[in-house]
């Protein structure tokens, strides 16, 4: 009771695919210049191309938000994006946020309140974060939660991740 | 004074500032040159055999290196058993690309490799796969008379325990009794981060691997065996791991994938997964559960039969522990437990999080509740009566257990005393509000494991160990025991773990690293006490002449005789005066089987829940949790916590949301993406309470640790299903618990 299932053949051969051309990209204060494809999304831009690994992939579909970034202080899903389009945009990165010796307050806070377990979603986290204080929307818990519940956080940090938002938004 | 004092404090993870800054490099983020990207292409089919991959299409593109599938593969090693990992079970290895044979939807039937990502994705969309579809079996209902008793098990599987006493007279002769089936679906772990591999090529037959795992060392026995490299060319890294969750216990086929192009192509090859791919590669299998309780008139347990019936592949027999916790959890003399597999054309599924116990806690949690109905009594009154001093199901008393403190400290917190018995009787509006508690109950494990300490001149503590960290904060304890353990601060150590260069620790799993590499971190520490106890003493007018290794201690940086701390010496300045530029000492750690053998060694929890139950909507929201766990010494406050607030987290998707739906027409997985296998966010967060409770056991290990990680995840679903029963009197037993179940 077995059935064949014989897929189409690609007429006419199979479509090339798309040439590369140079993108001028404005990530962290400083500008560079890829050779990347159109169709390269800004998420892989930054992971594969300009080797930023601190903006993470988790699902590849704006489902998750590890891959948030800011773009011109907006936070963004940077895979649901192609990079060719923010060639006059101010990208920042969690690289751009602050270093391991001179870590942001947001970042800080992450620590002191342990808002991470295994780090992945955290980046995203904290750009998402840095995000919703530049919106200046986050006055209580309920809309820190809600306004914070497009990054997922497998490891359940959430509480941590409540705690250190709430610190730096009582601080400004 | 002592300001080396670490452990059961509260320190900041000490890969915090990496992780927080974007510069903990994980498997998929090693950008090493000449880097190729590989892509993989699945089958849409569960059952039936490829009959031609149409690679030359696709190999004509410009950039695009090869195409793997069964009809071009090399020769690879022969034998299952150099396909079987350190958690195999029995029966045979999947083996990718082994042969045309589909026996799962989704199975890889091909990777496609290319100069770019992009391309590699364009060109495995284009690839053409032509099948022959057999008919298959997906519906473990259709199974329930099928079920067969699994042959050889995975480590740390143990069968049920035979039955004792009368189980079947004593529930049918029970002053009340009840009997309920529950079932939970599949459901898939989904670490945020994807499984990836990145293989650096670095000469015929040498490769460095950067694996996502829980395991560098299995990953290596597995790559040395399948591919017939030696270990000293087959080096495998992973210094973070984006949550594992058991996912990463087993090796998977994005590293087999990468390792075979890297090998072919001799050139560096990265494979990662996909969100979708990220369903087929294990999960908590669909199981089914029928539970029979009866109860004296006095309220005690009279008889307890506890059956599980869940699927597995064609091809292995994968076991997990699910029944026999019932056997411990409650003084009864009549009881049978049962334990079936049924195959279906699905894959193995795979240890997830408190594997098997987080499945039968629902049972038997639930049911308990269930009882205590039945019965007239109070839920927690009733697991009181029902207390279990010994551990049945061995015959042995419990090392340790503080459970009865947990149901205590944790009913106080929470306000249980002012709970009312009968369901619906708290609303407010339309909301209803219902209480419900569990508790849970986990092994204290130990594995073998090795560690190596190194102290420079410059005074620092450089300490090895090939474990993993997962999330679990495996570098940060590990530094606050070494560091305690030779009396400096942490800034003066540093540990390195997640590489097959350093001593071999064992899976990172099971709740039993902090035991087992911990112990192995003490002693490595201790071995170099001692050497530097030696090298003090060898100096002219040593203060530390004679004194045996106790009768000394390391504290702030000094070597000092216990019984009297002004005879002291300088650390830093006992290896400088010695002239040696560094001092090292390893070791081994092994659990005390003579020690432990007389006792049944477990972690404990009770977990008191609160919800609220739109009487309209069927809409439930978690409003507050209180657990409270007993798992020996927590090494750290902070950290641990994190452990437990992770696992009410896991509870509430497990009670509320979790579940990967089969779509048995086509044998697939329908949600297989983050927007539909819903997890909990962080407007789901209710108020959580972590209590942890006293508990010294010097039996389990030296330094007296359980684990925390699975334990603090039972008892959280049960607890959450057992609230929606009070607050709205319907007794939902298939999870998750959706509007549409209570509507």
């Amino acid at each position: 009771m077995s059935q064949l299932l014989t897929s189409t053949p690609h007429r006419g051969g199979l479509p090339a695919p798309v040439p590369t051309g140079p993108v001028r990209l404005h990530i962290n204060g400083q500008t560079q210049t890829l050779q990347l494809a159109p169709w390269t999304s800004l998420l892989d831009a930054l992971r594969e191309y300009a080797h930023l690994t601190g903006t993470k992939k988790g699902c590849d579909h704006g489902q998750c938000g590890a891959c948030t970034v800011l773009v011109n202080g907006r936070r963004i899903n940077s895979c649901l994006t192609l990079a060719v389009m923010h060639e006059d945009d101010d990208i920042t990165t969690i690289e751009g946020l602050g270093t391991p010796d001179h870590l942001s307050p947001l970042q800080q806070a992450f620590v002191d309140h342990d808002a991470f377990q295994c780090g992945y979603c955290t980046p995203g986290q904290i750009c998402s974060a840095q995000g919703l204080l530049n919106e200046c929307r986050a006055h209580s818990e309920a809309e820190i939660k809600e306004l914070m519940s497009g990054n997922l956080c497998r490891c359940g940090a959430y509480t941590g991740i409540l705690n250190a938002v709430k610190e730096v938004v009582d601080k400004q | 004074m002592t300001q080396t004092n670490h452990i059961g404090k509260g320190a900041n993870r000490v890969d915090g500032p990496l992780k927080v800054s974007g510069t903990a490099h994980y498997a998929g983020e090693f950008n090493v040159p000449n880097l190729a990207y590989g892509y993989v292409v699945n089958s849409p089919i569960a059952k039936g055999k490829v009959t031609r991959v149409h690679a030359e299409e696709v190999l004509g593109l410009p950039g695009v290196l090869a195409v793997y599938s069964h009809e071009n593969v090399p020769h690879l090693a022969w034998f299952d058993r150099s396909y079987k990992d350190l958690l195999a079970p029995g029966g045979s290895p999947f083996r990718p690309l082994h042969t045309p044979d589909i026996t799962f939807n989704q199975q890889p039937v091909a990777l496609v490799v290319a100069e770019t990502f992009e391309l590699a994705r364009y060109a495995a969309a284009l690839l053409r796969v032509d099948y022959e579809q057999e008919p298959h079996e997906t519906n473990l209902g259709t199974k329930r008379t099928e079920g067969y008793l699994p042959g050889g098990g995975k480590l740390g599987y143990a069968p049920p325990p035979p039955p004792r006493g009368n189980p079947e007279k004593a529930w049918k002769n029970a002053t009340h009794s009840i009997e309920a089936e529950y079932a939970h679906g599949a459901q898939h772990h989904n670490p945020m981060e994807l499984f990836a591999a990145t293989v650096e090529w670095l000469a015929d037959d040498k490769i460095t691997v950067y694996d996502k795992t829980q395991g560098v060392f299995n990953v290596q026995r597995y790559l040395t065996g399948v591919f017939g490299l030696s270990k000293d060319n087959c080096r495998v890294v992973n210094q973070f791991m984006g949550g594992g969750f058991g996912s990463g216990l087993r090796p998977q086929y994005s590293v087999f994938m990468a390792t075979l192009a890297a090998l072919e192509l001799k050139r560096s090859v990265r494979v990662t997964l996909t969100r979708q791919q990220m369903f087929s590669i294990g999960h908590r299998p669909n199981t089914l559960q029928l539970l029979k309780l009866g109860t004296n008139p006095d309220g005690s347990l009279a008889a307890l039969q506890h059956h599980a019936l869940h699927e597995t592949s064609l091809f292995e027999d994968y076991t997990e522990n699910v029944v026999n916790w019932s056997g411990m959890q409650y003084k009864c003399d009549n009881v049978k437990l049962g334990y079936q597999l049924a195959q279906l054309d699905v894959y193995s599924p795979q240890d997830m999080r408190a594997p098997g116990a987080a499945t039968g806690n629902v049972g038997i949690e639930v049911a308990m509740d269930e009882m205590a109905y039945a019965a007239g009594l109070d839920p927690l009154e009733f697991r009181l009566r029902n207390y279990a001093e010994r551990d049945q199901n061995v015959d042995k008393p419990f090392s340790s257990k503080k459970l009865r403190e947990c149901y205590h400290e944790g009913a106080a917190k929470f306000g249980w005393d002012k709970r009312p018995l009968e369901p619906r009787s708290m609303r407010n509006g339309h909301l209803l509000t219902g209480w419900g508690m569990a508790g849970g109950v986990w092994d204290a494990m130990q594995m073998p494991s090795r560690a190596s300490a190194r102290l420079t001149a410059d005074g620092r503590l450089l300490v090895l160990s090939g474990a993993g960290e997962n999330g679990a904060g495996t570098y940060t304890i590990m530094t606050q025991i070494a560091a305690e353990t030779l009396g400096l601060p942490l800034e003066a150590v540093t540990f390195e773990l997640g590489d097959t260069d350093q001593p071999q620790a064992p899976l990172q799993g099971g709740s039993w690293t902090a035991a087992s590499v911990g112990t192995a971190v003490k002693n490595a520490c201790d071995a170099l006490g001692q050497k530097l106890l030696k090298l003090a003493q060898k100096q002219k007018d040593s203060p530390l002449q004679g004194a045996d290794y106790d009768e000394v201690e390391f504290v702030n940086g000094q070597l000092r005789l216990r019984r009297d701390p002004d005879q002291a010496v300088v650390l830093r300045d006992v290896l400088q005066a010695s002239g040696e530029t560094e001092v090292e000492a390893d070791s081994t750690a092994l659990p005390n089987m003579l020690k432990q053998n007389g006792y049944s060694l477990h972690s404990h929890n009770a977990v008191f829940a609160e919800v609220q139950v739109d009487e309209d909507l069927g809409t439930v929201r978690v409003t507050r949790v209180v657990n409270a766990v007993a798992a020996g010494r927590i090494l750290n406050r902070k950290t641990a916590r994190s452990q437990v607030l992770g696992g009410v987290v896991w509870g509430l998707g497990m009670a509320l949301m979790e579940e990967t739906i089969m779509d048995h027409k086509f044998g697939r997985y329908v949600n297989h993406n983050y927007a539909e296998y819903h997890i909990p966010v962080n407007a789901d967060m209710p108020d959580i309470d972590v209590l942890f409770i006293h508990e010294e056991d010097d039996i389990v290990n030296p330094l007296g640790v359980k684990g925390i990680g699975e334990v603090g995840m039972l008892g959280v679903t049960a607890a959450i299903a057992n609230a929606v029963f009070h607050a709205t009197g319907k007794r939902v037993r298939d999870l998750p618990i959706m509007l549409d179940k209570l509507l």
